[in-house]
């Protein structure tokens, strides 16, 4: 491989581009979970139009540079939005809430047990090659994530919205959403 | 203040100049050069106009020859004449354990591989680079003077190792890269600005050695790659290779020289071609030993052997396109890019798997080269195409070693580059002061399954209790998919720098030696060299400064202005003079005077895309 070079991302001694603290205003969204998709994408892309390296691949080196980091820059604020669980965690850490803190992981008691039973389903269903009863579980894994996302918009996104109070849902939502990934695998590996 | 009076520099060439910019396709089996003239993409063929050069170097008793003449005798000096170099680039001996169709003189040497040929041993990095400087010349014969700047394809499923190693082949073949695209994306390019397609496409490429799949979203100038896949050693030499296994079985021969087998290995491929327009061929060859080979091949055994190879495609499409999130019938086109796509058999695969019949109205020779081409000629600066915009992915995760030889990520695969990530370690013992960072590339969760990239130490950590230490790993990947690794130290502020040794490419010691030799020896060329490649440098700075100043010449204040003036002006008298490491430290400067600029600027260009947003919502 690689020229793996000790540079450091950024010189010291001028400051980056300011970019805004945060991602919402960089791409003129309100701060909000339900969002504009298209909206973020179109202006996801107005915004590469102008900063991406192959805007400035005539450039001097030092616009080369700029170009790039920005370019990352734009690409890891549009993964922040892109997705609901993202999107959610982000607009917790705005409210110095961390959603998936790693001393703090609890989950509701009722809620594992469902999802430990859909779990030993899904292995079951997979060794036995049961496509079927796998796209079951995977669509209702699914309902459940669409259910949980639109009750996060309505508590997230009200006037005087409890952040702190939304983290079991939000973590509720990332168990769901890495289980309906697992679950597409498992089906993927049968056909 | 008043602004300092310096005199321009006059030594940068005419701004509007037409620049020279060329796309490249380096294949495993043929390769191209193409070139966008009068706003149309064109292949710059040969003297005798044939579009294609076989990828085939010999080094011969009176020096290199490459393409036909090389071809010619492939059989006849197996060993000196070397084909698919592709498929060695950026691989170690072990890597190609197994695969006993190449027929060379393999040096067993730490990282890459190397060939023992009459002109020394040679590693895939100097063999490829004696095609592109053939490619070269083409070019700038054809177009009439040096290249101002070129792109090069690799596979989109080439990993670190593979990338680094086309980049290096082409700094020393001479060619100034401005980009590495991946095949697929080139194709993407070349195919949705001919036909202003719109939607998800995929673009499948079979060609001589490797195997990619990209599945792209195209809309408003927009090309997006949302995932790609592949095999980076599955082509139409494996469908030879099960023609050839066939022949020897089928003729009862014993194990074949190295010169039998290459000539057994041409009558299969022959044969495979044949068979993609007729029910069978003749197989007709005479061994070094008088021994006769009188076969026939139909196209029903040749489906057989190579079923499970087509089969081999399929589940890389299916795992891009969950990776995309898209179902097969999402795609409205499939794209059909590389030599083996005219199988009958791929295509009918292909079209089984999409629910559709594969778009084939395009060359799928040319098209690689074509898109490359077009994209060269938009990073050169000409502007006479319409505007575009392609964001591509790396294909591959990239991640740490951590306890127990499992694998942190860090960048998943298919992440839009460029991309930043970090990722912060502690230390685990009192008072340790260094740690090692092991990057590795690949899916998988253990170490030893995944592709080791690079080793290196993190030394001079500040003395801190166990887990005190903030140790802030960041990868970037640029948009060449090449990544770079940096370390630090948080807390005590100590940055460390690091860098390492490649641990399958060249060291930069090397390359410098191997420039050395490519030009004819002497000290002064290098010297003359050196000089006349930080002139163009110079050159490009200047000019790029001179225009943002124009742009955006409120952005400076007068004591930064005076400083870029300064620096403007000890270019010029260096560009004039001979001594080329000066000139090197001013260029730097130069940069280094502009860079506060240059992050202002972008600053403003995005507030501009913003505000222009914002009109347009008002007028929706
Ligand atoms: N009519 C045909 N029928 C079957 N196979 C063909 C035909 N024409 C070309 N091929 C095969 O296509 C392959 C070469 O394709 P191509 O030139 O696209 O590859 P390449 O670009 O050199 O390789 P890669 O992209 O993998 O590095 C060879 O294996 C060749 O035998
Ligand atoms: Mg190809």
């Amino acid at each position: 491989m690689a020229r793996v070079h000790g540079v450091a991302i950024t010189r010291s001694g001028f400051t980056m581009i300011d970019f805004t603290h945060n991602h919402f205003a960089l791409f003129g969204l309100p701060e909000r979970f339900a969002i504009d998709a298209a909206a973020l994408d179109a202006a996801y892309r107005r915004l590469q139009s102008e900063v991406h390296p192959d805007r400035h691949a005539g450039a001097s080196a030092a616009e080369q540079r700029v170009a790039s980091q920005s370019s990352a820059r734009l690409n890891e604020a549009y993964a922040a939005l892109r997705t609901p669980l993202a999107r959610a965690q982000y607009l917790l850490q705005l409210h110095a809430v961390d959603a998936i803190d790693e001393r703090d992981t609890q989950l509701d008691v009722d809620f594992l047990e469902r999802q430990l039973a859909r779990r030993e389903a899904a292995d079951v269903a997979s060794v036995a090659g049961d496509v079927a009863a796998l796209e079951a579980l995977h669509a209702a894994a699914l309902a459940e994530v669409a259910d949980l996302e639109t009750a996060l918009a309505r508590d997230l996104d009200r006037a005087g919205a409890d952040f702190s109070g939304a983290k079991p849902r939000v973590r509720e939502l990332a168990f769901l959403v890495r289980l309906a990934d697992s679950l597409d695998a498992m089906i993927a590996a049968l056909d | 203040m008043a602004l300092l009076q310096i005199a321009e520099p006059d030594a940068s060439p005419a701004p509007h100049a037409r620049k020279r910019a060329i796309g490249i396709d380096l294949g495993t089996t043929n390769s191209l050069v193409a070139t966008v003239r009068h706003g149309l993409a064109v292949v710059l063929p040969d003297a005798e106009g044939r579009p294609l050069v076989p990828s085939i170097v010999r080094y011969g008793e009176n020096g290199v020859v490459t393409g036909y003449a090389a071809m010619a005798k492939q059989a006849s000096d197996p060993h000196n004449t070397i084909v698919s170099a592709k498929r060695l680039m950026g691989r170690g001996l072990a890597d190609l354990d197994g695969d006993r169709r190449f027929p060379y003189r393999f040096v067993d040497t730490p990282g890459m591989v190397r060939i023992g040929t009459r002109a020394g041993v040679k590693s895939p990095v100097e063999v490829s680079s004696d095609l592109l400087r053939a490619l070269r010349e083409r070019a700038e014969a054809s177009l009439g003077g040096a290249i101002d700047g070129a792109v090069v394809t690799v596979p989109a499923y080439f990993d670190e190792a593979q990338r680094q190693a086309t980049k290096d082949a082409a700094r020393l073949a001479g060619l100034p890269v401005l980009r590495l695209l991946n095949e697929p994306t080139a194709a993407a390019i070349a195919y949705g600005l001919d036909n202003a397609a719109e939607g998800i496409y995929a673009v499948y490429d079979l060609g001589g050695g490797t195997f990619d799949i990209s599945i792209l979203r195209l809309a408003k100038g927009v090309f997006e790659v949302l995932a790609t896949n592949g095999d980076t050693a599955l082509g139409g030499d494996d469908f030879d290779h099960r023609v050839f296994c066939w022949i020897i079985e089928a003729a009862h021969l014993p194990p074949p020289s190295a010169s039998d087998a290459r000539l057994l290995l041409v009558k299969a491929r022959t044969a495979k071609e044949q068979l993609t327009l007729h029910d069978e061929t003749a197989i007709v060859a005479s061994l070094s030993d008088g021994t006769p080979v009188d076969l026939v091949l139909t196209r029903t055994t040749l489906t057989g052997i190579t079923a499970n190879l087509v089969a081999k495609t399929l589940q890389p499409i299916k795992r891009a396109l969950r990776d995309a999130k898209l179902a097969a019938t999402d795609v409205k086109g499939v794209v059909l890019v590389g030599g083996a796509t005219r199988m009958p058999q791929v295509r009918r695969a292909v079209a089984e798997l999409f629910g559709q019949p594969p778009l084939t109205n395009l060359d799928p020779d040319e098209v690689v080269a074509l898109g490359a081409a077009i994209q060269a000629n938009k990073l050169v600066g000409n502007r006479d195409d319409e505007d575009w915009l392609l964001l591509d992915v790396t294909p591959l995760s990239l991640g740490l070693e951590t306890m127990g030889g499992l694998v942190e990520k860090v960048v998943p695969r298919n992440s839009t580059i460029p991309v930043a990530r970090a990722q912060e370690f502690t230390t685990f013992k009192d008072g340790q002061s260094a740690m090692a960072i092991h990057v590795v590339q690949g899916e998988r969760e253990k170490v030893a399954d995944c592709r080791s990239l690079a080793r290196f130490e993190l030394r001079g950590i500040p003395p801190m209790a166990a887990g005190a230490a903030r140790i802030r790993v960041t990868f970037a990947v640029d948009a060449d998919g090449l990544l770079d690794v940096s370390a630090r130290e948080e807390t005590s502020g100590v940055a460390a720098h690091v860098s390492v040794k490649p641990s399958y490419g060249l060291t930069d010691g090397e390359i410098a030696r191997m420039l050395q030799e490519s030009f004819a020896h002497a000290a002064d060329d290098m010297r003359a060299r050196a000089l006349a490649e930080e002139q163009v440098e110079a050159d490009r700075i200047v000019e790029a400064t001179r225009s943002a100043l124009a742009a955006d010449g409120d952005l400076v204040d007068a004591d930064e202005r005076a400083r870029i003036d300064a620096a403007l002006a000890e270019v010029a008298r260096l560009r004039a003079g001979d001594d080329h490491t000066a000139l090197r430290a001013a260029n730097a400067q130069l940069n280094r005077a502009t860079e506060p600029l240059a992050a202002r600027r972008m600053d403003r260009g995005v507030q501009r895309a913003l505000t222009g947003r914002r009109v347009d919502a008002l007028s929706d």
